[in-house]
């Protein structure tokens, strides 16, 4: 009996040293990862710091150079059918299939799986139920908006009872409406003990949904930890955003200030400080525009990965 | 994914292609009004065209030369073409491959189950111009039957061949060099239309190179109730060709997708 425990306690998800070059760019460089069963995990990152080659590494669709992945107790890429059995994704870009129908591509999804038969026909109605796509069930998919298309892969996703999610950028391009369902769904998920793995760009989102979270930036981990806690190590938590006329003055005139520290981001000047009193008081008195909010995930996200344009 | 060389794909790959198959259920119709249709309006039209300039062959009536040979172009026509734009548009265009390798499908299972079904597609359309070739009289008897697991083989052979060239492809227009430098002299040299002793020698030999020649002096005799020469080394060369196409074409796609 004693024997069992490390293997009930093993992490779902264990990368270690990963390394991955194409050509001469060094894509993810030593990157360690380890998520634990139920836990909802995050990678943020700009526009090719690695996210989605890390994943597709975890799929085994992506061989690394260097060193090593067990997902679901297997090695990966060696035995990543096997590990895929129980795995669901929702992939960055739509791949349901517009030759079928909504019920016709979970259908077919469920036979790459092995899965067919009368016994799979009440987890289609369920999932439809689940994507509130009742009544277009035998819609055809270039005839979904954008937010049912979504709604109808996560269900996809969810076919064969997957112990592990992963989902590539999940709400990119979706309206606040259907962003808000989605997060639904997956806190349904989550609380139904089934582990998460996202990327996303939105911060919020992050905040919202993730137990922990990992920042990678250029193919490396910059930091992670949960979400309050990357907030309060690394930035002060007031923070002044100045704009207009004066602002960059502003910004000049507070930093004899202790304890304040400045970041200008072409006409914004970002103050972060901790004890925000006296720089309050002064702003009242001049007729600088400006905006109090606490520090956020996004704060920390620029501070360790800049403000320059990522294409 | 595991052997660095040798395809090994799993039963998965009968979704691959009873997926494709739900597809082709959908559109059943039309689908068959070309199988039958369009080996019936070249069999008129040639038939009765150069049929009248031409007379017989031998003993056989043009019109019986020409179905067992359209009969094999018909399969190599229909196999290659699905290997190369659907499959390419399920692979590059609209992440159907994907979706299948998100799920536990291997590249292997993939490309093996579509040459199944590009295969099965051209089956498909050799029985339909059978039926029609039975039905006008040109089938000489039974034996006829015999030619369409030879076309099965040749069919998946065609296919697995047009695979490779889908692996290499960027773009629809690339088909156009496979069509332009090995299809159409394929075509020309295969015997389909004319009998390839009208060629000179060297020509004759090198038609041989490709596989459509050894289908056609196949499937020929067959048909026609001829007597045939070395049936073993030219299913041999079919075969061959296949193994080869799977082999090259796992190996290709392996690499433009599991990279």
């Amino acid at each position: 009996m004693q024997l069992e425990q490390p293997l009930a306690t093993a992490p779902l998800v264990a990368m270690r040293g990963l390394c991955k070059r194409y050509a001469d760019r060094s894509v993810v460089d030593s990157l360690d990862l380890v998520v634990q069963e139920g836990e909802c995990f995050g990678l943020l990152g700009p526009n090719g710091a690695g996210k989605t080659t890390t994943l597709r590494m975890l799929l085994g669709l992506t061989p690394p150079d260097s060193g090593t992945i067990q997902v679901l107790g297997e090695p990966i890429p060696e035995r990543a059918r096997v590990a895929r059995e129980q795995i669901g994704v929702v992939p960055q870009f739509d791949s349901l299939d517009p030759d079928f129908t909504a019920r016709e591509n979970l259908v077919t999804y469920a036979s790459y799986f092995g899965l067919r038969g009368p016994h799979i026909e009440q987890r289609i109605a369920d999932l439809i139920a689940f994507a509130h796509l009742e009544g277009r069930e035998n819609v055809a998919i270039p005839e979904l908006s954008g937010g049912m298309k979504r709604r109808l892969t996560l269900a996809r996703a969810l076919i064969n009872r997957p112990r592990l999610v992963v989902l590539d950028e999940p709400t990119t391009g979706l309206d606040p409406q259907a962003r808000h369902h989605i997060w639904q769904r997956l806190r349904e998920l989550r609380d139904a003990g089934t582990t998460l793995i996202l990327t996303t760009h939105y911060m919020e989102e992050a905040e919202r949904l993730c137990d922990r979270l990992a920042i990678l930036d250029a193919g490396r981990i910059v930091a992670s930890g949960t979400p309050r806690a990357l907030i309060a190590e690394h930035i002060e938590p007031h923070v002044l955003e100045l704009t207009g006329a004066g602002a960059d003055t502003w910004g000049a005139d507070a930093a004899p200030d202790t304890g304040v520290r400045i970041h200008r981001v072409g006409d914004l000047t970002l103050l972060y400080t901790a004890k925000p009193r006296a720089l309050l008081e002064r702003l009242d008195a001049s007729d600088q525009r400006y905006l109090h909010r606490p520090a956020n995930l996004e704060d920390v996200f620029l501070k360790l990965t800049g403000h320059d344009l990522r294409d | 994914m595991s052997s660095p060389l040798i395809p090994s794909p799993g039963v998965r790959s009968f979704a691959v292609w009873r997926r494709n198959f739900r597809v082709w259920r959908k559109i059943l119709l039309p689908s068959a009004l070309g199988n039958f249709g369009e080996p019936l309006l070249y069999l008129m039209a040639f038939g009765y065209g150069f049929g009248q300039l031409v007379g017989d062959l031998g003993q056989l009536p043009y019109m019986a030369f020409l179905a067992s040979g359209i009969i094999c172009s018909s399969t190599l026509f229909t196999a290659s073409f699905e290997a190369m734009y659907s499959a390419y548009t399920r692979m590059a265009g609209q992440q159907t491959w994907g979706a299948m390798l998100n799920a536990p499908l291997t590249v292997d299972d993939i490309v093996l189950g579509e040459i199944l079904w590009a295969a099965t597609k051209g089956l498909m359309n050799a029985t339909a111009i059978l039926i029609v070739a039975a039905l006008l009289g040109l089938v000489a008897d039974l034996r006829a039957l015999l030619a369409l697991p030879v076309l099965a083989i040749a069919g998946f052979t065609f296919a697995a061949c047009a695979m490779v060239v889908t692996a290499r492809s960027r773009s629809y227009d690339f088909f156009l060099y496979y069509f332009t430098l090995v299809l159409t002299p394929m075509l020309l040299t295969g015997g389909v239309f004319f009998p390839r002793e009208q060629f000179p020698e060297l020509l004759q030999d090198l038609a041989y190179l490709l596989p459509l020649a050894h289908v056609v002096d196949l499937v020929r005799p067959l048909l026609t109730g001829g007597s045939l020469h070395a049936p073993l080394l030219h299913l041999l060369v079919i075969v061959a060709y296949g193994a080869v196409g799977l082999l090259v074409a796992t190996a290709a796609v392996r690499r433009r997708l599991v990279r």
